[in-house]
């Protein structure tokens, strides 16, 4: 037999499960159990060593979630996965394992507002020091990168939309600085584009969003690339070091190219305790199953949608980089061919109180802080989500106040727009 | 052989096919990996040959251990080398001279020596280099799963219980065939 590598939606349908070995179970039983009993002392012993492979404990690592890791990681194309409580936990615990208090990292500028919010304020009282950089200029990467920088930050397609990271001129910068490139691929979802074969080493993930895509579950996923080499840093002492909670165990020598997703289960997610319910691992599953499926009817109805706002007189700008002349076109062509995703934003004539007034309007779009859900969303993020940030940090993040971010379901399209023309023309 | 990437009959096959493995440069600290790789392969049915001359004489979870691969008084179907890149040469002239010779030499995570392997090959041996059997065994029985560790290796079939035990799975699982793996993957 000729050794195949399997497809996406192959891999989206079937990596890391298996029929159930005792009972045949075919769609991964839902294992909601606190705990897993020793088959002595000496196997508890090995277990709590990490000697051997298997569960313990589900705030450590559940079979149903161990589903979810392998699933992500086969389709990103990295070594293994890890599955949190939330994106924003995925987050902590990545930057758990890289940071030493007084250390930097560089962040782009355009992120998720929460993600701004916890680099500004719940990081630093860790004493984890962001610098930003202005995706926009590639060359704000190299000149904020110091000697105590430990890694280096981007989302692939940036959350509120429309912005597409050059992948791999942030991924040179950080390859010369000697520091893990990390990625939240949540907007693109590997379907559309794979960070790690454009130089990142971490990816993380909020399932929440398109790879659960039903707006049911919050989840969050770290998926180790296996391509840093953390012994010849020796600057992530988390990896490198005897670690004493393990009795000297260093986990980049045992764990080889997956020792980075081992720490974080082992001496993040363990002592943080952010972890995710395997009920929400298992609807998080289902939804990947469909995953190539719905993210390319998303990506589709988006254009249109996209297209149809760009003629309408109440519009002042779209910004959606799948629209030939968009300022990422180029960007979205190389990294996001099949599409740019399906969230994004748009400028409103009518300002702050037109941005209101349209989502108080809308009847079809759920007015809500979410994305990536099978219905259509609205959000004018000035007024909600980004809230918090200053005016000059809310236009940086992409969120002005004329500002309308829409996150295009999977409802028929001719639906969608009529919505909007409807809450347009109120 | 190339030894950048290995497909998953051949690895299969070999763990599949040996029954006794030397462990040369086994420890007695229960935190290193070349103790514990030890006692979880003994725990899959191998039947271990520890190798140290540190410690020869005494014993490792009831194994004998021996100075050199010379000392073992039984055929041995594997040698692991748990040694740094540089000592694999001389190891595997010293395999090459046992009587029977091993079928397979195997160089741990992370060491690599590619004379030493041309040698073992120009000689018929089957060869691996920067790889785990303890970790090899985990991905193709799908045990190392649990840890969120892609195994690239797909199945329909109903994977095999050890036998024995808690949270063991054998070897012998039916997957489609996953193409092939670079380093521990």
């Amino acid at each position: 037999m000729t050794d195949r590598i399997p497809g996406f939606a192959t891999l989206a349908i079937h990596a890391g499960a298996q029929p159930d070995p005792t009972t045949g179970a075919r769609a991964t039983p839902i294992y909601q159990t606190t705990s897993f009993v020793f088959e002595d002392v000496d196997q508890a012993a090995s277990l709590f060593g990490l000697q051997t492979f298997g569960n313990v404990y589900t705030r450590i690592g559940n079979p149903t979630n161990a589903v979810l890791e392998e699933r992500v990681a086969a389709l990103e194309g990295g070594t293994a996965g890890l599955a949190v409580a939330s994106g924003h936990a995925a987050q902590v615990i990545v930057m758990h394992c890289l940071m030493r208090p007084g250390d930097e990292f560089v962040a782009s500028k355009k992120l998720y507002g929460g993600s701004i919010n916890q680099f500004n304020h719940a990081f630093k009282n860790f004493g984890w020091n962001v610098v930003w950089a202005e995706p926009d200029d590639i060359k704000s990467f190299e000149r904020a990168v110091s000697p105590k920088t430990k890694a280096i930050f981007v989302e692939s397609i940036a959350n509120p939309g429309g912005v597409i990271t050059d992948l791999e001129a942030v991924g040179r910068i950080a390859k010369n600085a000697g520091v893990p490139f990390v990625v939240d691929n949540t907007l693109a979802t590997p379907y559309l584009c794979k960070p790690i074969d454009y130089g990142a080493d971490i990816v993380v993930h909020s399932l929440t969003k398109f790879l659960g895509g039903h707006g049911n579950s919050i989840g969050g996923l770290i998926v180790d690339g296996g391509t840093f080499n953390w012994s010849r840093e020796k600057r992530y002492p988390m990896l490198t070091e005897p670690r004493p909670e393990y009795h000297g165990i260093v986990f980049h020598e045992t764990f080889g190219n997956f020792a980075f997703a081992i720490a974080c289960r082992m001496l993040a997610l363990r002592d943080i305790g952010a972890a995710l319910s395997p009920f929400n691992a298992f609807l998080i599953l289902t939804g990947i199953e469909t995953l190539p499926l719905r993210i390319q009817l998303h990506c589709d109805n988006a254009m249109a949608v996209a297209q149809w706002l760009k003629s309408h007189d109440a519009v002042a700008w779209v910004s959606y980089p799948g629209l030939a002349g968009d300022r990422y076109y180029n960007l979205a062509k190389k990294y996001v061919p099949k599409g740019a995703g399906s969230v994004f934003t748009f400028g409103l004539k009518g300002g702050y109180d037109a941005g209101v007034k349209l989502v108080s309007n809308v009847r079809l779009f759920s007015h809500l802080a979410n994305i990536g859900d099978t219905r259509s969303l609205i959000i004018h993020p000035a007024s909600t989500t980004h809230r918090q940030l200053t005016d000059a940090q809310k236009t940086e993040a992409g969120a002005g106040p004329d500002v309308v971010r829409l996150s295009i379901g999977l409802e028929d399209k001719d639906d969608i727009i009529a919505d909007l023309q409807q809450a347009l023309a109120v | 052989m190339q030894h950048d990437h290995y497909p998953d009959s051949y690895i299969r096959g070999i763990l599949n096919t040996v029954k006794t493995i030397a462990m040369v440069g086994v420890s007695a600290n229960t935190s290193r990996p070349s103790y514990f790789a030890f006692k979880y392969l003994l725990e899959r049915n191998f039947r271990m040959v520890p190798v140290n001359p540190v410690l020869a004489g005494q014993e490792l979870l009831g194994q004998r251990i021996y100075a050199e691969v010379g000392d073992i008084p039984e055929p041995v179907d594997m040698v692991d080398i748990f040694r740094s890149s540089r000592h694999a040469l001389v190891i595997v002239r010293k395999a090459l001279a046992m009587k029977p010779r091993p079928q397979v030499i195997w160089m741990q995570l992370g060491i690599r020596n590619d004379e030493a392997a041309a040698l073992a090959e120009q000689n018929g041996l089957k060869v691996v280099m920067n790889r785990c059997p303890k970790i090899e065994y985990g991905r193709l029985s799908s045990e190392i799963g649990w840890m969120g560790v892609n195994t690239r290796t797909l199945t329909s079939k109903r994977a095999q219980l050890f036998g024995r035990g808690i949270q063991r799975m054998a070897l012998n699982r039916v997957t489609l065939a996953g193409g092939t793996t670079k380093e521990s993957q």
